[in-house]
């Protein structure tokens, strides 16, 4: 039992660093429908950047680990609005499978650069927090742990009320539902666009940092499995759908850490996907997707 | 304007081929003509940090060997090529090497799958190979293949021997990586050796490379109450492993192969490396000034202490430079047979002598670590 | 294309010329040859499913695998007793290779009808990670299968392909591609592309054509898998990943979905610029990414499109 409940608490902490990595993939797709492949690359970007911070401020204390992050996150947002600036703004009109080409030609490019320039050797990320463990019974979890779980919720909160208290939340779901129409009535598609991605590039840049203290090695690689375990909750989910990629990710975390502790460890990730493609056959549109009717 | 661009692209792309189909450079076969040693490796990609270990360790050897005055009165001139860590690129880049550019030798790689690939095509082609792999099927491609680093079947041994021994484990556990062949060969020998030596294997876990979340094979493995961990993985997934573990309050010993040996593993897991050993085939502490000599040029010029790779890469260049010398020639029947008597060869990896199969019989170095760094704890003899 | 078998069996018999003088040629170049011949066999295939019929499949990898994979095990493990002692003649060394290619093919059909069963009832992105999906759990199971490898690898399959045997297949890939979709069955493709809604309003039966493109391309894709094996002489799981699919992926995309000439020179073109910069090595792959963005930005339409009009939705 006691087995049990300690891959639980490893699962949901998991499930949700990849809820927050998945929420930046959903918020671009239900604006622009499509998948931003360069997502997990900006999760690198901003680990990197917490680590090249951290070397000048304190470890170990709050301030110090919230003002990185809050660095972190502004920096990643700034890069995020660049890279739509300069790579997707002018394929706006393309089919989005093209602009899928120029994501992935995104990825690579940070991932290639992030070697030359940082090295291929991981490096260990600093303790941005003050890290203590906890010893409930036989359980045991650490502070790092518990600090994902709380900033993911903040920042899913904060983001739901982004989205649905204020005006620009208010365009955004405007644009997602029907561009032209948006701009018909008033609405800067631009603005909107850019304000969606740096909002997505912040939160891949708080998961970086959240994966970078839970896990403290980091390299130019690191976004790639997170990122595509991501890939996967946010359309588990219901791609677009908020609430869905949080679900998604929360999941897809205990499922993969169940089975990891299971027998069957070896097809983990066979299994997980298994599992995923079972769901979808059952939901087509994902767990909270609704499957658009198709008016002919 | 279609026709324009379409016809602009196509030359691009005919100039690309050319490119490519072009010999880059002819030169005279010269008596003062450098001796063109190849080496493929990942120097991009997943496994990008071994790959440029790998590089700096054969540089390093070249450099000297040049500034000694070359080999045969010529200097070493090596030509490497990146196979981006992917399946596939090895066999191509070889080929490049030898045909395009025809180099004498090939050296590489730290990866056994990616030597494998190479081989076949090292052995076919007739051009002596050398590699830094552990899986025993490597040489056993054929008699071009050779190696400088001891096979995993010995290592396995010893760690075996160390955990019944040395450590007086009863009840084991294994954490092996599955996407790694290195690995799950290590894993399979220590586990052969260990039950022939009446040992338990209490309960098997797996994980894949570049994961970084093991509590949950952790978990299942402590509350199992096993008397050890065998951790056969590379340093990168070790550190986080070790620390997890730890943390979890799994305060048992946990030991691995040469893949652990790297100064990013202490700047890793520092102080959780407490009760942890590895096999290594190099020992920073070994008292010859050959090694004291190596290690002090390789700080100077790459400001870190050597990890295990970079010290294989240069016994490799060293080796095969010690075969050219004893053949008096560059052909590479005779680079062969030369490479094949190879006795009492003295690398900084320790003494090589490579037997029937091409592997070298070396000392294995088994260090703990105590006192915030890792110190050798036992040599064992092939 | 008029006469399409006569330029099939042309482009046959030139292969055949072609290999007769291989022993002359450079061994890099003869690779670099044949490696721009299996990524064409795997571009045309995936395009009849992703370009013509407009199914986003992720997986194409998988049934590369399946094909590489189950071709060795043929030559490896039943070649012997086929040939005999001696080797056998070149012959029946050929028709243990053309029998190891067609086994591997059908399996990897029969492995994209299990998959395009499912995917079914799956549109656009959930299609796509159904197929990555699927060719994870494919890559999973070869690392776990000892008797293929494992981890390590297979190794020891003879060097059955030559440039003979890839651009025949090369060739016949093609052909039955451009038969397939050029005939009047054909265009039932590109309306389930389209919009199949109308497509099943007219009758058509977009299922079976979705069916028929999946296990089509799934078993152009075992074979170019089966070329690979006998041609690197070593093979990995992990070539085999998502990886490897999206390189494919981008190939059809950036030759212009549909477009079988844009897909085959976007194929030659992804094949040889690696391999060109091979001389700037470390930025290699980072040119090589700008190059991609840099195309996409210049010919958003894809690099060989010369339609107006949109192909995508």
């Amino acid at each position: 039992m006691s087995e049990f409940l300690q891959q639980l608490l490893n699962g949901l902490s998991l499930g949700a660093i990849y809820a927050l990595i998945a929420l930046g993939y959903t918020m671009v797709y239900g604006v622009l429908r499509f998948i931003n492949f360069a997502h997990c690359d900006v999760f690198m970007v901003g680990a990197f950047i917490g680590y090249y911070l951290g070397q000048h401020l304190p470890h170990g204390t709050i301030w110090g680990g919230t003002l990185v992050l809050l660095c972190a996150m502004i920096g990643c947002a700034l890069l995020g609005m660049l890279i739509e600036r300069l790579a997707y703004r002018p394929l706006r009109g393309a089919p989005t499978l093209n602009v899928l080409i120029t994501a992935i030609g995104v990825s690579l490019f940070l991932q290639y650069t992030g070697q030359l320039v940082f090295g291929a050797t991981p490096r260990t990320f600093p303790p941005l927090f003050p890290s203590v463990n906890f010893n409930v019974g036989t359980l045991v979890f650490s502070s790092n742990q518990l600090l994902v779980i709380g900033v993911a919720v903040t920042l899913m909160v904060a983001l739901r009320l982004i989205v649905f208290r204020t005006r620009i939340g208010t365009a955004m779901r405007a644009v997602s539902l029907n561009p032209n129409a948006a701009r018909l009535v008033g609405v800067n598609n631009d603005v909107v666009i850019s304000f969606t991605f740096g909002l997505g590039s912040a939160l891949a840049a708080a998961g970086g940092i959240l994966y970078a203290l839970n896990y403290p090695s980091i390299d130019p690689l690191m976004g790639v499995m997170p990122g595509l375990k991501a890939f996967v909750a946010a359309i588990l989910g219901g791609i677009g759908n908020i609430p869905g990629a949080a679900l998604g990710g929360l999941l897809l975390g205990t499922v993969e850490t169940f089975v990891s502790g299971s027998r069957f460890s070896t097809y983990k990730d066979a299994i997980a996907f298994a599992i995923l493609i079972v769901i979808l056959l059952f939901r087509p549109a994902g767990l909270l997707g609704k499957p658009t009717v198709e008016k002919v | 304007m279609r026709r324009l661009q379409s016809t602009l692209f196509l030359i691009a792309l005919a100039l690309g081929a050319l490119g490519v189909v072009c010999p880059h450079e002819t030169e005279a076969a010269d008596e003062k003509a450098p001796i063109k040693i190849g080496a493929y490796a990942s120097l991009t990609g997943s496994e990008a940090t071994w790959g440029q270990s790998y590089e700096r360790g054969t540089r390093l050897a070249i450099d000297e060997l040049n500034a000694a005055g070359g080999v045969l009165g010529r200097p070493l001139k090596l030509l490497i090529e990146d196979n981006r860590s992917r399946p596939g690129e090895s066999a191509t880049s070889v080929r490049k090497l030898i045909s395009r550019d025809k180099v004498v030798a090939v050296l590489g790689e730290v990866s056994s799958g990616r030597s494998l690939e190479a081989a076949t095509v090292c052995q076919q082609m007739r051009v002596p190979m050398i590699s830094n792999g552990s899986n025993p099927k490597v040489t056993e491609v054929g008699d071009y293949i050779f190696r400088v680093a001891y096979i995993d079947p010995f290592q396995g041994t010893v760690m075996a021997q160390f955990a019944r021994e040395h450590l007086k484990i009863d009840r084991v556990a294994l954490l092996t990586d599955n996407a790694n062949a290195y690995a799950v060969g290590l894993g399979k020998f220590f586990k052969e050796r260990f039950l022939a030596d009446g040992g338990v294997v209490a309960i098997e876990k797996h994980y894949n490379s570049n994961e970084r979340d093991f509590k949950a094979q952790l978990t299942a493995i402590k509350a199992s109450g096993v008397e050890g961990l065998f951790v056969p993985g590379y340093y990168t997934e070790v550190g986080l492993i070790v620390q997890q573990a730890r943390q979890l309050g799994f305060d048992a010993p946990i030991f691995g192969g040469d893949g652990w040996a790297s100064p990013q593993l202490l700047a890793q897991a520092g102080e959780s490396l407490r009760d942890t050993y590895y096999c290594d085939n190099f020992s920073m502490e070994t008292d010859s000034p050959l090694v004291q000599r190596f290690i002090v040029k390789y700080r100077e010029r790459f400001h870190e202490d050597p990890d295990s790779i970079a010290p294989l890469a240069y016994d490799a260049v060293a080796m095969l430079a010690d075969a050219i010398g004893r053949a008096g020639s560059t052909g590479a029947a005779k680079i062969r047979t030369a490479l094949a008597e190879t006795q009492a060869f003295v690398g900084v990896s320790g003494n090589l002598s490579l037997d029937a199969q091409r592997n070298p019989q070396k000392r294995a170095f088994v260090v703990g670590f105590k006192e915030g760094r890792y110190r050798l704890e036992k040599t064992v003899k092939p | 294309m008029p006469r399409p078998h006569l330029a099939l069996l042309l482009a046959i018999a030139a292969s055949i010329a072609v290999t007769s003088f291989a022993g002359d040629i450079d061994a890099y170049l003869l690779d670099v040859a044949m490696g721009i011949g299996i990524n064409i066999i795997l571009a045309v295939s995936l395009n009849l499913v992703n370009g013509h019929t407009g199914q986003f499949s992720l997986g194409h990898a998988g049934f590369m695998a399946v094909g590489a994979y189950l071709s060795s095990a043929v030559t490896i493990y039943l070649g012997p007793s086929f040939l005999g002692l001696d080797g056998g003649t070149i012959w029946t060394q050929g028709g243990l290779f053309a029998a190891a290619l067609f086994a591997g093919g059908t399996c990897a059909a029969f492995a994209g009808l299990l998959i395009g069963l499912p995917s079914l009832r799956l549109k656009g992105d959930y299609l796509a990670l159904v197929t990555l999906g699927f060719g994870e759990i494919i890559r999973v199971i070869f690392q776990n299968v000892e008797f293929l490898g494992g981890a390590l690898g297979l190794i020891g399959m003879p060097a059955y392909t030559t440039f003979a045997w890839t651009y025949g297949c090369v060739a016949l890939t093609i052909f039955v591609v451009g038969c397939l979709v050029n005939c009047t069955y054909g265009c039932g493709f590109r309306a389930t592309h389209d919009d199949d809604i109308a497509a099943e309003a007219i009758g058509l039966d977009t299922v079976r054509y979705k069916i028929v493109a999946f296990v089509t391309g799934a078993f152009f894709a075992g074979i170019a898998g089966g070329l690979f094996a006998h041609f690197k002489l070593a093979i990995d799981p992990r070539g085999f990943d998502f990886t490897r699919s999206i390189e494919i992926v981008v190939m059809v995309i950036l030759g212009g979905m549909g477009n079988t000439v844009g897909v085959i020179l976007a194929a030659v073109l992804l094949t040889i610029l690696p391999e060109a910069l091979r001389p700037v090595a470390e930025y290699r792959m980072i040119i090589y990414s700008l190059l991609l963005i840099v195309l996409m930005l210049v010919r958003p339409q894809g690099l060989f499109t010369f339609r107006f009009g949109k192909i995508g939705p």
